[in-house]
């Protein structure tokens, strides 16, 4: 085995770790400048997230175990998410051991937990947030697989080291179908992270609320988790994103000079998709919930529509 | 390998294909929106599209008539027809959204469902064709029959008018991916026919209004029996 692909898996999985809050909090910050409010700090979500684990952990008395195990599920779920995605090499350990449609596995898994978890106390809003959290998510996944499956036409393998690969480092040319499925992998992404066009990550409007009604009982080193693995599921979407529609700067190998290069190119390629993310929260209205489902039914069709133009235009008669 | 078949097309190639696929998410774009004012931005997208493309066609083979005819869609169908649309809607006052008969998803499944059949259909005809642009004309057949599928579903006289033209442009997009565009005089003659008709529909639009105080042209209908 290469011992530069162990380490730039270790490192992959530590940097995904510490950036992810670093993220969120640059997006914050971005939503706030643009929103015209005086912005919290860079590191704010750091400062969350070390208060809450040094408070107590109060638990509801009909909480059963599963209530205490979620988190520490969703966080191990995110946490190999983001090391399965290829963000710095594409020379992984991990690589063979999950390939794109696995990954899709991996983030229902963990919606799965969140949503019982959400159900576990039983308080109204809980099993509120979880059965819109699952409508969100059955018709997220549709497309997002799609997604996936279009770009692994493309690459001939659902490896996604593989897919990442090809798209890096083959000759120049444009593919209508990852345009179309970039649109799509975008829209889903906006839902599956809980932002603004389908959830709001800030309100705790009971009426409006999907995500923040699901953990509104956890406390302590509990939601310290819980928000630890959101902020890391926004990066692995990013990173994902990132790697399918702009792979450029990410190498085959795993030599440290190329792994250095390949982390500032992310932070920047990172710093630029925040911004972008902030501006499409600024730009859209919240939708309503019934609005949901024709939203995530655009982006299936745009992600259908991405495989049938890859069949007709890119994969010749 | 799809994609060593993919690097056998020029780059040029490679440009058409991109504008084919923006017409089709341009098409289905317009069958989803609801508002008659986005409607006419879209369509005048889809002008600036048509024109790249038969510009593109145009250097790439060297015809040209086809150069005309690129400049003729710039005038006429990003200048001229959006102009007189946002004019007529502005007289009209009718920015209100749209009503559609179908609800949206279900007219977006069946245009999923019209676009397969419209690459299959293509099929045999992209493989007698012999020019640049040939795996295009699925494409544009879809967005003729997505055209057809919002004449159908649109209840309202503008959105409709608004489908023919897209229609128009569709044909247009599949005459010069077929066959490197028509003859001028047919070109020209379509040209001044849609212009000629919009302008007449222009009129029809302030008669419909006038007679039944609404564009829903379901008013039509009912007006025969009486």
């Amino acid at each position: 085995m290469n011992v530069y692909a162990l380490f730039a898996q270790l490192l992959e999985l530590v940097i995904a770790l510490l950036l992810a809050p670093l993220l969120t909090g640059w997006v914050n910050q971005c939503r706030a400048w643009l929103q015209n409010r005086s912005a919290p700090p860079l590191l704010q979500t750091y400062y969350t997230l070390s208060k809450l684990f040094h408070k107590d952990v109060l638990i509801a008395h009909n909480a059963s175990s599963l209530f205490r195990a979620a988190p520490y599920i969703i966080f191990a779920c995110m946490a190999l998410a983001s090391a399965i995605v290829p963000t710095l090499s594409t020379e992984l350990i991990f690589a063979p051991a999950a390939d794109a449609i696995a990954l899709v596995g991996l983030f229902a898994l963990a919606r799965v937990f969140i949503a019982l978890a959400g159900m576990d106390v039983g308080t109204s809003f809980g099993s509120m947030g979880s059965r819109r959290e699952m409508l969100v998510g059955f018709l997220a996944e549709p497309a997002l697989l799609m997604v996936f499956f279009t770009a692994s036409l493309i690459s001939q393998s659902t490896s996604l080291s593989t897919i990442v690969d090809t798209l890096a480092h083959s000759e120049f040319a444009i593919y209508p179908s990852l345009a179309f499925a970039g649109v799509a992998f975008t829209m889903v992404s906006l839902a599956e992270n809980a932002r603004v066009p389908i959830d709001n990550p800030t309100t705790h409007l009971e009426l409006t609320m999907i995500h923040e009604a699901m953990i509104l009982e956890y406390s302590g080193r509990h939601l310290a988790l819980i928000e630890w693995a959101s902020s890391l599921k926004l990066f692995a979407y990013s990173c994902l994103g990132l790697a399918l529609f702009f792979p450029f700067g990410i190498p085959a190998t795993a030599e440290p000079a190329a792994l250095s290069f390949a982390l500032a190119i992310l932070v920047v390629k990172l710093a630029m998709g925040g911004a972008a993310l902030a501006l499409i929260e600024t730009l859209n209205a919240k939708l309503r919930i019934f609005r949901a489902p024709e939203f995530l039914g655009t982006a299936f069709l745009l992600a259908v529509l991405a495989m049938l133009v890859h069949l007709l235009l890119e994969a010749g008669p | 390998m799809s994609t060593a078949l993919l690097h056998t097309v020029p780059l040029s190639g490679q440009v058409i294909n991109l504008c084919a696929a923006l017409m089709l998410l341009l098409g289905f774009a317009m069958l989803a929106q609801r508002r008659v004012l986005s409607l006419i931005n879209l369509f005048m997208l889809q002008g600036v599209v048509l024109f790249a493309s038969t510009l593109i066609v145009a250097l790439t083979t060297k015809q040209s008539h086809l150069l005309y005819s690129a400049g003729l869609t710039l005038v006429l169908k990003v200048f001229a027809l959006p102009y007189i649309l946002h004019r007529l809607i502005r007289k009209l006052s009718v920015k209100w959204d749209v009503e559609t008969l179908l609800n949206i998803p279900t007219t977006m499944l069946v245009g999923i469902g019209l676009v397969v059949i419209a690459f299959n259909v293509a099929q045999p005809i992209s493989q007698l064709s012999g020019t640049i642009t040939r795996a295009t004309i699925g494409i544009a057949l879809a967005c003729v029959l997505l055209s057809f599928l919002m004449m159908i579903t649109r209840s309202k006289a503008v959105p409709q008018v608004i489908a023919f033209l897209a229609m128009e442009n569709a044909l247009f997009f599949a005459a010069t991916s077929a066959t490197y565009g028509m003859p001028m005089v047919v070109e020209l003659g379509i040209a001044l026919d849609v212009m000629v008709g919009m302008v007449i529909l222009g009129v029809f639009f302030f008669h419909i209004r006038q007679q039944f105080d609404s564009l829903d042209i379901r008013h039509m209908e009912r007006s025969k029996d009486a």
